[in-house]
């Protein structure tokens, strides 16, 4: 027999006992939907972190941060002068950078620029002598590029200070549209060392979409964050003033990701601990992942049982054509193509099967982000399950595969039937 | 393989002078028993026979007494526990599987009691199953598979169900299949045991024609002594032994 004709013998075959079929073919679906969406599920959430990292362009910059020296003990920690309060977890430390440590960065092999990074605490932002609201300056990363509303992203070398607010702020602040805040002058406070509240103006140049990103803070320019931090620093003894939580120290990308590797080698062995963003993501990637593999856990177990369906059709399928793998038998069809034959209708069935629970899967995938878009504003560009090629296809040849598998039980009793057994009669 | 076997698959319409002096079947000493230990029971207990070139031969005998068993022998669905069966001169035991599958293919035809129809599918499909096992094309099997239903001018069933026909034209149907191969041979058991008196006289009066016409052998298995004594010769079976031969005095 033909290798076309043993095809569609098979297809033909897997569809005579139309209800059986349909309800083996349903059990594949469920199994290949439900897998699907979780595979679509981590998809889209990974995707939408790969995609913030990329829009945040700054890959080349890595936060390094000074190792903490001892080891970490059950006891209580020693007293440290040098320790300062580390954003994280309630209660986390780590140990301050001074301007030595900054040299001592510069000075590592790799590094092209270091920036120690003052983080102020700003009191309130006001416009025009109206309410004054609580404002946060977002951590502020060097060749970053906000969603704007309108206006521009804020000018690193420009002269005068500069920040991008939050879409959030433009109504409260009484500034109008987002394009008129464009251009307004805002008063920020903050308050110094001796507990004096200081006031300094800033240009708004941008007006930012709520994202991952800014967390709801401003960004300001350098010239306003140094500003910012000297007001904040001014009267507190110089000790206090040069000690930084963490720096941004820019490095080249052009060596990939072992040069990136080298040259945290080279900062953990100097005492530093340096992270890439998408080292810092990577973790939030891992917990998705994880997740994602529990839920296909439990989609490979509803395919299992379906696989189980397949043994039992295709068990039906023998016993009713006995007399007709009898009757091919006898006219000289080899066991080899009988067993063809029923693994194949095994495969049409596991593909029909996962091919619908894929196609159904897209579907609800896009009633899902269709929902979750309005539910989930506050995160734009996310798209809660998306579907990657490579990921559908493993679906689908994971199915067939399984299908096969299930298949061979009852092919190969089709296989070693007796022709003479089938067709005797009396 | 010998030129013969090759002979054999080839199946022929073409009959050398050779041929004619060795049997197309010969068989000696065949014995065969089903089952082992104390349940196993003797169904041929040692059987001599030969078949020439376009003879037709009937294989009479009581139920039970080894008929079907000798047919499938002679047919190659089945292995004799001992003995031998030679085909052309050659003998059968030395063949592969893949041989014995490829000379049942090409130079044998099955008419059995029961059609084995597959009720679902098409006449056409139904007729042209021995060549879709052969490897041949659909176009090629459509063509041979018209021919063949012509012969026995039920072409306009073609496309019919198989469900859908009666008893008589799904056997023209079955002997349409067992000839569409062109085959040497047509092993037919019980052919008639299913049929009227008068649908059967029909099918009795195809499968002669067929024998003497295009010189196809003809095997059939019945305890109806009408149709046996319509054959070159009867055999007579019993407990496994050949109880009696005879040749009809034409
Ligand atoms: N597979 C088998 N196992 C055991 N006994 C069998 C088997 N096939 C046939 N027999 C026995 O062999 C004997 C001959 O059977 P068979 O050739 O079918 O007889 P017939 O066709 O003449 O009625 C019977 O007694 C039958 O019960
Ligand atoms: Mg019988």
């Amino acid at each position: 027999m033909r290798g076309v004709d043993v095809l569609s013998t098979a297809f033909k075959n897997a569809f005579r006992s139309r209800l059986r079929t349909s309800l083996t073919v349903l059990a594949i679906f469920i199994g290949a939907f439900t897998l699907s969406l979780t595979n679509g599920l981590g998809t889209g959430i990974n995707q939408y972190i790969d995609d913030t990292v990329a829009s945040v362009g700054v890959d080349d910059v890595m936060t390094v941060t000074k190792a903490s020296e001892e080891e970490p003990t059950d006891g209580p920690a020693e007293y440290d002068p040098n320790q300062i309060a580390a954003d994280g977890a309630p209660g986390a430390t780590a140990t301050a950078l001074t301007d030595d440590d900054i040299d001592t960065i510069a000075g590592i092999d790799g590094v092209e620029s270091v920036e120690p990074s003052k983080s102020v605490m700003v009191d309130y932002v006001r416009h025009d002598d109206g309410t004054r609201y609580q404002l946060s300056v977002a951590e502020f990363v060097p060749g970053m590029r906000i969603e704007l509303v309108s206006g521009e992203q804020v000018d690193l070398d420009a002269s005068d200070p500069e920040l991008v607010l939050p879409e959030s702020y433009v109504e409260p602040l009484d500034l109008g549209s987002a394009a008129d805040a464009v251009g307004q002058t805002v008063v920020l406070a903050v308050t110094d060392a001796t507990g004096e509240q200081v006031t300094t103006e800033a240009t708004v140049v941008g007006v930012a979409e709520p994202g991952v990103l800014t967390m709801g803070g401003a960004v300001p320019n350098d010239v306003l964050a140094a500003e910012l931090y000297d007001l904040q620093t001014t009267g507190a003894p110089e000790a206090e003033t040069t000690r930084y939580a963490e720096a941004s120290v820019s490095f080249d990308t052009s060596g990939g990701a072992t040069q990136t590797e080298a040259l945290q080698d080279r900062l953990a062995d100097a005492g530093f601990t340096g992270s890439t963003l998408e080292d810092q993501l990577g973790t939030i990637t891992a917990v998705i992942d994880g997740i994602v593999l529990v839920l296909n856990g439990f989609a490979v177990i509803a395919l299992v049982a379906a696989g189980i369906g397949i043994v039992n059709t295709l068990f039906m399928a023998v016993q009713e054509r006995t007399r007709e793998v009898g009757l091919m038998k006898a006219m000289g069809l080899s066991s080899g193509r009988v067993f063809s034959l029923f693994s194949i209708e095994a495969v049409v069935i596991g593909l029909v099967g996962s091919a619908l629970g894929v196609l159904g899967a897209v579907g609800a995938g896009q009633l899902v982000n269709g929902v979750s878009g309005d539910l989930l504003a506050d995160l734009p560009g996310l798209t809660l399950i998306a579907f990657d090629p490579v990921g559908v296809a493993t679906v689908v040849l994971g199915v067939m595969a399984i299908a096969f598998l299930a298949g061979t039980l009852p092919a190969l009793r089709a296989a070693r039937q007796d022709p003479i057994s089938s067709l005797r009669y009396e | 393989m010998s030129p013969r076997v090759g002979h054999v698959i080839t199946s022929g319409n073409t009959r050398e002078a050779a041929d004619v002096v060795s049997p197309l079947l010969s068989v000696s000493n065949l014995h065969k028993t089903y089952g082992s230990g104390p349940s196993a029971f003797e169904a041929l207990k040692g059987l001599d026979l030969d078949i020439a070139e376009g003879e037709s031969i009937a294989i009479i005998g009581k139920s039970g007494s080894g008929k079907s068993t000798l047919m499938h022998l002679l047919a190659l669905l089945d292995r004799p526990t001992s003995g031998s069966i030679m085909l052309d001169g050659t003998d059968t035991s030395r063949l592969s599987a893949k041989q014995l599958n490829q000379t049942r293919n090409s130079a044998f035809g099955f008419v059995f009691q029961q059609f084995f129809l597959n009720a679902q599918a098409s006449v056409l499909d139904n007729v042209t199953l021995p060549l879709k096992i052969a490897g041949v094309g659909r176009r090629e099997r459509t063509a041979q598979g018209i021919a063949a239903l012509a012969q026995l001018e039920i072409d306009d069933k073609a496309g019919n169900r198989a469900n859908d026909l009666s008893g008589g034209q799904k056997q023209r149907v079955v002997i349409a299949r067992a000839l569409i191969n062109q085959p040497r041979v047509i092993f037919a058991d019980e052919p008639t045991g299913n049929l009227d008196t008068a649908t059967g006289a029909v099918v009795e009066d195809i499968l002669f024609d067929l024998n003497r016409r295009r010189g196809i052998n003809l095997v059939v298995v019945t305890h109806d002594e009408e149709l046996a004594s319509r054959c070159d010769r009867r055999i007579y079976i019993r407990d496994g032994l050949i109880a009696a031969r005879e040749a009809v005095a034409a």
